[in-house]
């Protein structure tokens, strides 16, 4: 393989840590998450045939190694709130803390399905069509999946700050 | 929504502005929107204070969350990350191979630090610095002429100067350190008025070779090139040309140094000697 081929993709591994931690708060989960990723990259490079960017070509098969983990912890239940949010990197001041906790603690809650597009929309910055193409699923479901993880977290983070209930509610736009 | 629940890109029908869908507000928090489309949903939310609303939380949230993720970006890389291509991916042996290679060059490098350690020691104490024994060089042989050629290809790249960015710092110092096999990192230049670019590996004679890369505000570029395998015994500073490329390099222990430029020589001779300092143990 090229040496810009292998730059490249080692440029994306803190892309990639970022978004794994926004998948699987706990640290060592991610990287994990990131291990499983880049071994199968390297062994799979020849595969990739430069059909897109890289940094979506890594996102997808991330993709693929975090369904496979959600499937086995879901059949096993005892694992399943293993990674309720723990340690986010943290640097900010205490009031910044509290909103921060806040947030990872709604993000939790949500699907992982949902998280993943928020991330990759929201963090990460990919296209709409990108995502679809990420997570192997319709654009129809990408938008649907943005459109009630940003009202779920909405409800859970203005509940908290005592907003009324009827404005988080989903309305249909005209 | 349209049909496949993408904003729309075609904004006007025969009866005026395609009205304003939920997937439209949903890129205009994106950014994912056209410039006139981005107007028109402006303007609808100008006249619509709960959905606007609605999209200001959103645009929070995106915030929010590159907030708590985005220091992620700053942490240094795990070592068992693999970064490189493996043979046989899943082999521990290779891992456990790998691990004791690093430990072994991290122990080289530290007692190389201790021999340099006394020989700085030893020149601090004599009468004539090493800085300026440069020898007035003509044409450069060995790794000083592969800088020289590395810095003429690479640094007029204005795409693409670099292989990892300084943006990904902690990634790039990782992935040189692991494929030179000793501790690398790059001298900060930018009291000198250098920035770090970035840096790439390239094929030296017996091994990979790091090249870090500086820019100033003009534009002009620098280049910091260093082998893990000169073939030399140790030298004073020395100066040589390569076409329009003025080269400072030297030689400690097994490491190569050059200093790369279009800059005169004693602009470079200050950035050579701060790099000296700085790549310098203790």
């Amino acid at each position: 393989m090229r040496a810009q081929d292998e730059a490249d993709i080692v440029a994306c591994i803190p892309v990639l840590r970022r978004y794994a931690r926004g998948l699987t708060a706990d640290p060592d989960r991610a990287d994990d998450l990131v291990q499983d990723t880049l071994e199968r990259a390297w062994a799979r490079f020849s595969m990739w045939h430069k059909r897109g960017e890289i940094r979506a070509w890594l996102f997808g098969i991330m993709h693929n190694h975090f369904v496979d983990r959600l499937r086995a912890q879901r059949s096993r239940p005892q694992d399943a709130t293993g990674d309720e949010g723990l340690d986010m990197p943290q640097r900010a001041t205490q009031a910044d803390r509290l909103e921060l906790r806040d947030l990872e603690r709604a993000l939790r809650r949500l699907s992982p399905e949902m998280r993943e597009v928020l991330v990759l929309v929201g963090v990460e910055e990919l296209g709409y069509r990108e995502v679809a193409t990420v997570l192997g699923v319709p654009i129809g479901t990408v938008m649907s999946r943005l459109s009630r993880g940003r009202e779920r977290l909405r409800e859970e983070l203005q509940g908290r700050a005592g907003a009324s209930p009827q404005a988080s509610r989903i309305q249909l736009v005209k | 929504m349209t049909m496949d629940g993408m904003p729309r890109e075609s904004h006007h029908g025969p009866t005026g502005p395609a009205p304003i869908t939920e997937a439209d507000l949903h890129a205009y928090v994106d950014r994912q929107l056209a410039p006139d489309r981005r107007a028109e949903v402006e303007m609808f939310l100008s006249t619509r204070p709960e959905d606007l609303e609605r999209v200001r939380h959103w645009q929070q949230q995106n915030e929010a969350m590159r907030g708590l993720l985005d220091p992620v970006l700053e942490e240094p890389l795990p070592l068992r990350l693999p970064l490189q291509w493996q043979r046989p991916p899943w082999s521990w042996r290779g891992l456990a191979a790998s691990v004791l290679l690093a430990a072994a060059s991290a122990v080289l490098a530290w007692s190389w630090r201790g021999a340099v350690d006394a020989e700085s020691v030893r020149q601090a104490s004599t009468p004539a610095p090493r800085a300026l024994v440069a020898a007035e060089g003509g044409g450069l042989t060995g790794f000083a002429h592969q800088a020289a050629v590395a810095h003429a290809v690479y640094s007029p790249d204005v795409r693409r100067p670099v292989e990892v960015g300084a943006d990904q710092e902690q990634a790039l110092v990782t992935w040189l350190t692991k494929r030179m096999g000793t501790p690398v990192h790059a001298p900060k230049l930018g009291p000198l008025g250098y920035d770090l670019i970035g840096g790439r590996l390239l094929p030296g004679d017996q091994g990979p070779v790091a090249q870090f890369m500086y820019g100033a505000s003009g534009g002009q570029r620098l280049t910091l090139y260093v082998t893990h395998d000169a073939t030399v015994q140790d030298t004073a500073f020395q100066f040589g040309r390569d076409g329009s490329v003025n080269v400072f390099y030297w030689v400690e222990g097994r490491f190569g140094y050059a200093i790369s430029a279009g800059a005169d020589r004693d602009e470079l001779l200050k950035v050579s000697q701060e790099v000296y300092r700085q790549l310098k143990p203790g």
